[in-house]
């Protein structure tokens, strides 16, 4: 019987330890950086390498960062051209699976500092990269491919349908 | 602390509530001796008799003690549910439509600051510092883009909560020129306790002056340092979020910035405003306010330089 209790104070215990972990917040971090290729400019129109750093992935995973980038989608007008949401608009959607210079945070991130032909301007320079690494995560997840528990619950928007991250949700979708 | 205090008033509407916070403490105090009295005198006195058990006449007794009691407690809690009401009857009966109509926009973590008026070239915005006249009264809407504030200078007036998607508004008026400083009186996130702001009273031709010299866009540079200054303003990432009026710099994200250099502080009195902590300021925010909006920038010596010599001519 007293073996039994400890066995459930200790399998309750694990449960509880385990809801413990919480996001960690770095304030001053190095975010990383535009390294190789993509530090040389050579025109504002090239597509070039794309940069690659493990730093990357936190920013991916960090729920923080996705609702930072949200942020900044509005603040700095992404959604004048992708509509809010990603719906997409004078600029190409966001929120669908389809993506013509790469869906890896590296490409988009190189579409953002570099721009892309027909309308896309560069903002290289005019973006602290450590915003920028957020706006990238946000993208990302308005077509669920950052992981489901970072997709922003609450937009400030009228919610529009998104085909693609439902379809992942319910795992049609790779 | 004179310049943050709830007992030096210094216009109408702080005095009531001063005076009231006054009245309050002193009738709860003299409530509370009486009671700890009572209590003190009737635990002394039941030790003396020695746990005597009363008959129907010290029960009678006792009726009439707890009856009084409780008949005292709810007079005295209906007479300050009254004087409380009056006391707010008398403060909203200070709205004036010819009022001074100021608005404030609370940020996380900092105050932007409307001057409203009919014509759009008499609008002025401006952060962290309320201008006002002495003995005109001011009308102060206030406003959240984020989460929930709480606008709070204690010689002026009581606080006013700033909540998204929703316009409070009060009235208050300063009758003593002076500076007073404020502070958001509602926890609003990392930075909540660096967000403070000034309420500057003037003479009215101080104000006048001040009013007229900030409606001007931002002074041309003087020399070639600064004209490179103003360039690496609106080509790097501080045009993203600032505006500086008369400037391609022309965002509203972060604080306006066409007359920094007048303010007293920055990062919402964080850091005294000077070259040192400007230079800080801009190189390494998130050691000074981590949290704060704004990202570190990396800078060459020679264009911080050139950029801080631009930003110190903004009076």
């Amino acid at each position: 019987m007293n073996a039994r209790r400890t066995l459930q104070v200790l399998c309750l215990s694990v449960l509880v330890l385990n809801a413990c972990q919480r996001e960690r917040r770095v304030f001053r971090d190095v975010p990383p950086g535009a390294t190789g290729a993509s530090a040389v400019q050579t025109t504002d129109l090239v597509a070039g390498a794309k940069v690659t750093d493990p730093a990357i992935g936190t920013y991916q995973e960090s729920r923080f960062a996705v609702s930072q980038g949200q942020t900044y989608y509005e603040q700095f007008n992404c959604n004048g051209c992708h509509a809010p949401g990603g719906g997409g608009g004078m600029g190409p959607p966001l929120n669908d699976d389809e993506w013509i210079y790469g869906s890896d945070p590296e490409n988009i991130f190189d579409t953002v500092t570099k721009g892309r032909p027909n309308g896309m301007p560069s903002f290289r320079g005019k973006i602290d990269n450590s915003h920028l690494w957020q706006l990238v995560a946000y993208v990302r997840s308005m077509s669920g491919l950052t992981p489901p528990d970072t997709w922003p619950s609450r937009p400030d928007h009228m919610q529009e349908t998104r085909p693609v991250r439902e379809a992942r949700a319910q795992r049609q979708l790779p | 602390m004179r310049e943050f205090s709830v007992t030096h008033p210094v216009g109408p509407q702080a005095a009531r509530l001063s005076e009231m916070t006054w009245v309050l403490t002193w009738l709860t105090t003299a409530v509370c001796v009486i009671v700890v009295g009572f209590l003190l005198y009737s635990l002394l006195h039941a030790h003396r008799r020695g746990n005597a058990v009363g008959g129907p006449a010290v029960e009678r007794k006792l009726w009439w003690w707890v009856g009084g009691s409780v008949s005292a407690t709810t007079v005295i809690l209906f007479a300050i549910l009254i004087y409380n009401l009056s006391t707010g009857r008398a403060l909203a009966a200070f709205a004036d439509p010819d009022a001074l109509t100021i608005r404030v926009i609370g940020h996380q973590w900092w105050w932007e600051v409307e001057y409203r008026d009919p014509l759009p070239n008499r609008r002025l915005t401006t952060a962290n510092e309320i201008h006002i006249p002495v003995g005109r009264r001011v009308r102060l809407e206030v406003e959240s883009r984020d989460v929930i504030h709480s606008f709070w200078a204690p010689n002026l007036h009581g606080k006013l909560d700033l909540t998204p998607g929703y316009t409070a508004t009060t009235y208050f008026r300063a009758d003593t020129a002076g500076t007073y400083h404020g502070r958001c009186a509602e926890f609003c996130g990392l930075q909540h306790a660096h967000m403070d702001f000034f309420v500057i009273a003037m003479a009215p031709p101080d104000f006048a002056r001040w009013f007229e010299a900030q409606l001007k866009t931002a002074a041309s540079p003087a020399d070639t340092l600064q004209a490179r200054g103003r360039e690496i303003f609106e080509t790097k990432t501080c045009a993203m979020c600032h505006t500086i009026r008369g400037t391609e710099a022309n965002s509203g994200i972060g604080p306006d910035l066409t007359h920094v250099a007048s303010r007293r502080t920055l990062g919402a009195g964080t850091i005294p405003n000077s070259r040192g902590h400007l230079a800080g300021w801009i190189l390494d925010p998130q050691r000074i306010k981590p949290g704060a909006k704004m990202p570190p920038n990396q800078l060459a010596a020679s264009d911080l330089h050139a950029l801080l010599g631009y930003l110190e001519s903004l009076k």
